[in-house]
């Protein structure tokens, strides 16, 4: 199903009296095709997790609409939604088996919509097998382990086939290892069932590995939305280019003279046709390539191999941090007891940002 | 440690004195006089031991009388004070404002003399020359004829006892139930909710278990509270409660050693016990109960 | 599925309901709150009532035009009001601060100190939280009186000293204080007293204050204990003080004052509480008993 967000807008009082309102969400206007997993991605306390609260109903929006398809229903309670949803710490309930809380919401259903208890427990059944617990539906949820817990909370929401699966965090919960491998389950289940999915991160690794699309979110506002190879490679601001990517981008105070991109002292790309400027410029870690004759002059902190990835920890005077990290793997054999080291680097992976509002500058660069 | 010392024991040994003066040796002692017969007070001896003390009071009526009091209030007042104060305390989580207010003026009964409030419960029951009583007056409202709380029937004097009861002993029932009720995550309610369960459901299903451990608790010292009610009934009744009819088997244990009747430790030792062997045998028994039905 | 929804109409109701429902609960609140309340608002309007005013509503009036302090100047006078008071406060006092100084060095004793039997003795300790007051009151009273204690403030005091349940309150809270702050205090050479005063008690400070709190409400409400080692007047606590005026046949003849006195008795802690509300509260949430 479809998921519109029109001038969705969400004000908190202040808690401080005679102080404006907190606005946790900002005009957010989205459209969310159906059938997709989408990851909806920003720093804490941008206000994601109020969207979720907003699209599942146990909030309720100060202004704008929510439309599911063509329904409106931006006043709808939670309980008319028909969405189904993981919470952070999954809310399993403690005293129940993991049976009885698969079945917890076919209970609630009323009139014509309800089931024998034969149909429940094999629906039940049904939403345990696509999460791989059907083998553990006796046991209470403190016999469970966390990754274990996770599933069932998902064949939870999953049982009752909701339009839509929403999920907080459902990652921070978990080890580093068993994160790997839940979000590939993830991944899967959205693929079998096809149901429209939007997972809340302010993982943005994990949000660009499993996603279909991924919405960046700042202070309440939508950055950027789109599939996430491409807002990596082409971000409208620098809050974007620099949130996502591990390691982060490069960011150097740079300018622009004569048709040519400076970086401090160096010249390091040309600007053709370009007006005069100061600007940011950010650079992918994969964008250099160590070169004896390349244009960009830095001092060379530290050369880190970690398995197959080569990174080089780099100085320049001109860099916004404190430190830059290159990654290229020919650099294995580069001589890590040097002071100096020079990149050339690949145009496709430099972005300019204006200096004013941090937008980005469309230009070409050789 | 280098400074493991018998240091520790100076800084115990107030403590310990006033705990061993007056409460391991009594414990003891309270034994030792319910079995010992035809104790003297005044000149401290006993020509026996045996069981006498025990077969004096469970023969004695006013003993049988303060026991079907008791049990009777007790009957009556925790469930009735358990099932109001959870009433209670889920109105007070589940609305948006005033909870402070109403918390703060809930409680207020805690810290009032019971001596001193139950007067005014007597007046306010009480039927006499100059006037019906208010309650009179109100239930007059209804066309019914006026009853007189304190000094008439039994029932309605034991009803005004219960009324009483559960009037002081709300408070901390509401005040615990209020905090177990806010320790539970919201995520609960809020999964129970997106899931489309009613109101009712939510409760039994979520709430209730929940809250089992803290229910339990509470049942098990009002069992424990109720058994040694004392001064609400002689504040409504006045301090000659066997009189009143009205005795309960601590007012037993205290008349047996003071006042008009008193003089008799060994039989208030013989009475304390057997309170305490009731109240034991009552806890162990909703121990057990709760072992099966509490959750977690 | 969703296009059968009457999305209006679900809107509609669940307003509706929420409202029905807020309503209802804020008037069962509201009752209840009447009930706790009216006793108190009965009490006040009545010691302000003339004794003839009184005596000649037969339905009772719930408001007078006419208020009167005579009642509360009698019941000082004619009853022996003050003194119950007088002594109450002078037990209340004497009792909390020794069992503040018991039940600080105790704790202190446990959470802090290392001595021989330690163990042993807190399994002690606790085991006594469980013996019932009804048990060991009897021996008590009898050890008073044959020390010639009774009707005497040491009577009345040295029973009521020590509390198994506070030193336990305590002990846990002197527990939480980071072990690193006593060494820090060794290495200074504090003595263990010094540390104990000078950081261990202010740092537990609202531990102690509310302790301090539920003690005085104990004490100044205590009954059972002082009515027994107690039989003369001129030592009753303003419990039994209340009772006598009552069965004294005063109380019956003239309610107003009757009330005048039990407004001045109640009027001390609810005053407490009104000023303390939120540390009352916490502290017997915390697991305090009653009496």
């Amino acid at each position: 199903m479809k998921i519109t967000l029109d001038h969705l807008t969400k004000r908190f009082p202040n808690r401080a009296k005679n102080k404006p309102d907190v606005i946790a969400v900002n005009d957010f206007v989205v459209e969310i095709p159906d059938g997709k997993l989408v990851g909806l991605l920003g720093p804490s306390g941008c206000g994601k997790s109020t969207v979720l609260n907003l699209i599942c109903g146990l909030l309720k929006a100060s202004d704008g609409r929510i439309f599911f398809d063509e329904d409106d229903v931006t006043n709808i309670p939670a309980e008319y939604r028909g969405v189904g949803i993981v919470f952070q710490n999954y809310a399993l309930y403690p005293h129940l088996t993991v049976e009885k809380n698969i079945m917890f919401p076919l209970e609630n259903f009323k009139g014509k919509d309800k089931l024998t208890r034969e149909e429940m427990k094999k629906r039940a059944l049904e939403a345990a097998k696509l999460v791989q617990i059907d083998q553990l539906m006796d046991r209470k949820p403190a016999e469970l382990s966390g990754g274990q817990q996770q599933r069932v909370a998902i064949a939870r929401a999953l049982v009752k086939q909701p339009r839509v699966l929403l999920m907080d965090e459902p990652l921070s919960n978990l080890d580093a290892r068993l994160r790997l491998q839940t979000r590939e389950e993830i991944r899967r289940i959205q693929r079998e069932t096809r149901i429209t999915t939007i997972f809340v991160t302010h993982d943005q690794e994990e949000a660009m590995s499993i996603s279909d699309l991924i919405v960046v979110m700042k202070d309440g506002v939508l950055q950027q939305i789109g599939k996430p190879q491409q807002v990596y490679d082409d971000p409208v601001n620098l809050f974007v280019a620099k949130f996502l990517g591990t390691p982060p981008v490069n960011v150097f105070h740079g300018c622009i003279r004569a048709g040519k991109l400076y970086v401090g002292e160096d010249a390091i790309l040309l600007a053709p046709g370009m007006a005069d400027q100061e600007v940011w410029c950010a650079i992918r870690p994969e964008g250099f390539t160590v070169d004896a004759a390349g244009p960009l002059r830095c001092g060379l902190s530290a050369v880190e191999i970690m398995g197959r990835d080569v990174s080089v920890v780099a100085t320049h005077p001109a860099l916004d941090s404190v430190q830059l990290r290159a990654i290229d793997p020919d650099a294995r054999r580069m001589d890590d007891e040097a002071d100096a080291v020079r990149f050339a680097i690949d145009p496709e992976k430099v972005l300019l940002f204006s200096k004013a509002d941090e937008t980005r500058i469309r230009c070409e660069l050789k | 440690m280098e400074n493991r010392s018998w240091k520790g024991w100076l800084y115990l040994l107030p403590a310990f004195l006033f705990l061993g003066v007056f409460m391991v040796y009594p414990l003891i002692d309270v034994f030792i006089y319910s079995f010992e017969e035809g104790y003297n007070s005044a000149s401290q001896t006993a020509y026996g031991v045996g069981l006498y003390n025990y077969e004096y009071v469970l023969r004695d009526p006013y003993f049988l009388q303060a026991v079907k009091n008791t049990f009777i209030l007790v009957a009556i007042t925790v469930p009735l004070s358990t099932l109001l104060a959870l009433g209670i305390s889920l109105g007070i989580s589940s609305i948006p404002k005033l909870k402070e207010l109403f918390q703060t003026i809930f409680f207020l009964p805690y810290v009032t003399n019971t001596l001193a409030v139950g007067l005014v419960f007597m007046y306010l029951f009480d039927l006499t020359d100059v006037t019906p009583g208010l309650i009179n007056v109100i239930l007059g409202l209804f066309g019914m004829t006026p009853i007189d709380f304190i000094d008439g029937p039994y029932w309605a004097r034991m009803l005004v006892l219960c009324l009483y009861t559960v009037w002081i002993v709300l408070p901390f029932k509401i005040l615990v139930f209020t905090s177990a009720l806010a320790s539970v995550d919201e995520t609960y309610y809020k999964a129970a909710r997106v899931d489309g369960t009613t109101p009712g459901r939510i409760f039994r299903k979520v709430t209730l278990p929940m809250i089992s451990p803290t229910m339990f608790y509470l049942v098990i010292t009002g069992f424990i509270g109720a058994f040694k009610a004392y001064s609400d009934a002689v504040a409504l009744f006045g301090e000659n409660l066997n009189v009143a009819e009205m005795n309960t088997i601590v007012g037993y244990v205290y008349d047996m050693l003071y006042g008009e009747g008193g003089g008799y430790p060994s039989f208030a030792s013989a009475a304390a016990i057997i309170l305490f062997v009731i109240v034991l045998t009552i806890t162990c028994i909703n121990l057990l109960v709760s072992k099966k039905h509490v959750h977690y | 599925m969703s296009n059968v929804m009457d999305f209006d109409r679900i809107e509609k109701r669940a307003k509706r309901t929420a409202l029905l429902r807020n309503i209802v609960i804020y008037g069962l609140l509201g009752l209840w709150a009447v009930i706790v309340l009216f006793p108190f608002y009965w009490m006040l309007l009545t010691s302000v009532k003339t004794q003839g005013a009184y005596a000649s509503e037969i339905v009772p009036q719930l408001f007078t035009l006419s208020p009167t302090a005579e009642n509360y100047l009698n019941v000082f006078t004619e009853a022996d009001l003050g003194r119950y008071f007088f002594n109450t406060i002078v037990f209340t006092v004497l009792t909390t601060v020794a069992m503040l100084a018991v039940t600080v060095l105790a704790a202190f004793a446990f959470a802090r100190l290392d001595f021989p039997g330690k163990n042993a003795a807190f399994v002690l300790f606790l085991a006594l939280m469980m013996i019932p007051g009804e048990l060991v009151i009897i021996t008590n009273f009898v050890t008073m009186k044959t020390a010639g204690l009774d009707n005497t403030f040491l009577g009345l005091i040295l029973p009521s000293v020590s509390s198994v349940f506070y030193i336990y309150l305590l002990k846990e809270n002197f527990a939480q204080i980071p072990d690193e702050l006593y060494y820090a205090a060794k290495v200074d050479a504090t003595s263990d007293l010094k540390y104990l005063g000078k950081v261990m008690v202010p740092i537990c400070r609202p531990t102690i204050v509310t302790i301090l709190i539920l003690k005085v409400i104990e004490c100044w409400n205590s009954y059972v204990w002082p009515r027994l080692i107690t039989d003369d007047p001129k030592m009753f606590l303003v419990s039994g003080g209340i009772q006598n005026i009552r069965e004294s046949g005063y109380g019956r003849d003239n309610i107003p004052a009757m009330m005048a006195a039990v407004v001045a008795v109640s009027v001390p802690l609810i005053l407490l509480f009104l000023i303390f509300h939120k540390k009352i509260m916490a502290g017997v949430a915390r697991g305090g008993v009653k009496g």
